[in-house]
């Protein structure tokens, strides 16, 4: 019997046969946590008594960052003081988002990569097994080099047609998250395929991956392909590269076909993912904010999209359009392209890299009764720092063409 | 290790309750200071709760409770205010695991019918919820073996230091 990518890289770590649905203990190749979970994680681990790292530990400070408030910068002084200490490493303010980061310059295929943050699943794009936990679950890897699992039953979501023109991966994962429900794959992974995903960049499969959660999934999978090799080379680190497929064979408890050329931009609506919707039901929605970044939609790519719309054009003057690229290297090269040029002519605000206005703590906290649209992957109440705000999700070109009207705009009225 | 019969009194959610409802980012300082980040516990989701809950209280919701982030200050804000046990239609996944790495029993059953302020009785034993109130019984199915030995343990953190790793770790 086949095996799913994601049964095919537990078998290989533990070396030995694996069904899904069977609980094992896994060693742990790289994990994850920030500001928000790594103080939790930190005391935890030393509630354990240990005194070495067991494995590679990596710190983030993005979500606050640079801190707002003395309480946030007394934890990271923390946290710093610990990663000196014990050989963890430290990503400051600055450096980007952690899963864009960890994708970049950490994950390879075939690994189990875990974090304190329930986004970890992004590194799923490189074939990679993926997955969000706790603060606790995070200090007893940290301590045992180990964590234990529940393998999990695979939805294979195949993408077939063709993108239509600005239509984006964020549009497919946000349909997907409607059809599925908030809670249609819980403790299941997602492992996406078919033409259209083969075709996706890493940044493309990242979006998809990264959203998994947002359907309840343990994770999200792509295949290592010759696609993952060149994004593994372009950053300088081809010899983390090992292809890795599922077996032909596998068995998916559901196989769910999306045809991509029937779809137009999606919009998910207040206050739950799930309420995707195409924008046809909501265009005309007059909107205060506009943010476009995070972990789910703030690389180059997209903010190559975002550019394309607003170059020459100015934000709607009763709009704030905020832009946050994810990671340094993601500024750097928007920089280098005149994007972030663009986007300053056009009237926009450019956020340090991190996870802006996304988790409600700083740099775009909503009013009461205002409603932003954001390429970011919730829209929970509360979300941006005021439940009595309302959060609409979309992507980057969706979100562009809304800064430059004030209220929701289809991006195909941009095309050409 | 906690007795086995849990009588309480509950506060009835609906579905979808997520992290940010249980612990909103805006006291995202607070997650350093446990009781002052309790004393919000589910605010955004009833106000009257994070006011007037009551150690021994019962949180009964509908699906996918604590759906979204990992953070594990959402099950323990709820533990910090005395609530043992959380009763659910489903629950998302890093809630789940979290809930029973710090020592909240999350039982996953039929919770139609159940109102805030009905007194009922959860037997984990049995796997089975009486509503004294409203004169019903409900069963559950009793969590995975490797859950119940960490529950049974207080939680991961002391089943570690008791077993020495994880109990049913066969690898090297």
């Amino acid at each position: 019997m086949g095996y799913t990518l994601a049964e095919k890289i537990i078998a290989q770590r533990i070396g030995r046969e694996v069904e899904a649905g069977e609980f094992i203990v896994a060693p742990v190749d790289v994990l994850l946590a920030h500001e928000g979970t790594g103080p939790l994680a930190v005391e935890q681990f030393e509630g354990l008594g240990r005194e070495r790292l067991a494995v590679t530990t990596l710190f983030f400070f993005d979500h606050a960052a640079p801190s707002p408030r003395r309480e946030l910068s007394n934890v990271q002084k923390r946290l710093r003081t610990f990663a000196v200490e014990k050989g963890a490493n430290v990503s400051e303010a600055g450096s980007g988002i952690c899963h864009q980061i960890v994708t970049e310059q950490w994950a390879k295929p075939g690994q189990i990569v875990i974090g304190a943050d329930s986004h970890t699943c992004t590194a799923g794009a490189l074939g990679a097994f993926a997955t969000g936990m706790g603060s606790t679950d995070v200090a007893a890897a940290m301590a045992l080099g180990k964590t234990w699992l529940r393998i999990p039953q695979t939805l294979r979501i195949e993408i077939g047609g063709e993108l239509p023109p600005m239509v984006a991966a964020k549009d497919v994962i946000l349909h997907l998250i409607g059809f599925l429900g908030a809670d249609g794959a819980t403790y299941k992974a997602l492992e996406f395929g078919g033409p259209v995903v083969e075709n996706m960049s890493v940044e493309e499969r990242m979006t998809l991956c990264n959203m998994a959660v947002e359907a309840g999934a343990k994770e999200g999978l792509c295949a290592a392909d010759e696609v993952t090799h060149r994004f593994l080379e372009d950053q300088g680190r081809e010899e983390d590269y090992v292809p890795l497929s599922p077996d032909p064979d596998a068995v998916y408890e559901r196989v769910i076909e999306l045809d991509a050329s029937q779809l137009s931009p999606q919009v998910a609506t207040p206050h739950f993912v799930d309420n995707a919707r195409p924008i046809e039901e909501v265009e005309g929605m007059s909107i205060d904010q506009v943010f476009i970044g995070t972990c789910t939609n703030g690389r180059l790519s997209d903010l190559r999209v975002a550019a394309g719309i607003l170059k020459g054009r100015k934000v709607h003057p009763h709009l704030r359009l905020l832009v946050g690229p994810a990671s340094r290297k993601t500024y750097l090269a928007a920089l280098r392209e005149g994007l972030i040029e663009t986007f300053v002519e056009a009237g926009a605000i450019i956020l340090p890299p991190g996870c802006g206005a996304c988790v409600g703590v700083h740099q775009g906290v909503l009013a009461d009764g205002e409603r932003c649209l954001s390429t970011q992957n919730r829209n929970f109440q509360g979300r941006m720092g005021n439940p009595r705000g309302e959060i609409l999700l979309s992507s980057p070109a969706t979100a562009a063409a809304t800064a430059v009207r004030g209220q929701i705009t289809d991006p195909r009225e941009f095309i050409g | 290790m906690m007795e086995s019969v849990l009588h309480g009194k509950v506060w009835r959610f609906g579905d979808g309750i997520s992290t940010d409802h249980i612990t909103p980012g805006r006291y995202y300082h607070l997650r350093g200071d446990l009781k002052a980040l309790a004393e919000h516990a589910l605010e955004d989701a009833d106000s009257d709760f994070a006011q007037k809950a009551q150690p021994g209280d019962i949180v009964v919701a509908g699906k996918n409770f604590g759906q979204g982030s990992s953070r594990e200050h959402a099950p323990l804000v709820l533990k910090e205010r005395g609530i043992r046990v959380v009763l659910a239609q489903s629950f998302a996944r890093i809630f789940f695991r979290n809930a029973v790495n710090v020592g909240l029993v999350p039982i996953i059953c039929d919770t139609g019918g159940f109102e805030t302020g009905d007194e009922i009785e959860v037997d984990l034993e049995r796997g089975r919820v009486r509503n004294l109130t409203g004169g019903f019984e409900r069963f559950f199915t009793p969590l995975p073996p490797i859950m119940q030995a960490i529950l049974a343990d207080g939680g991961l953190v002391p089943h570690i230091l008791k077993r020495g790793g994880f109990q049913w770790d066969s690898t090297p």
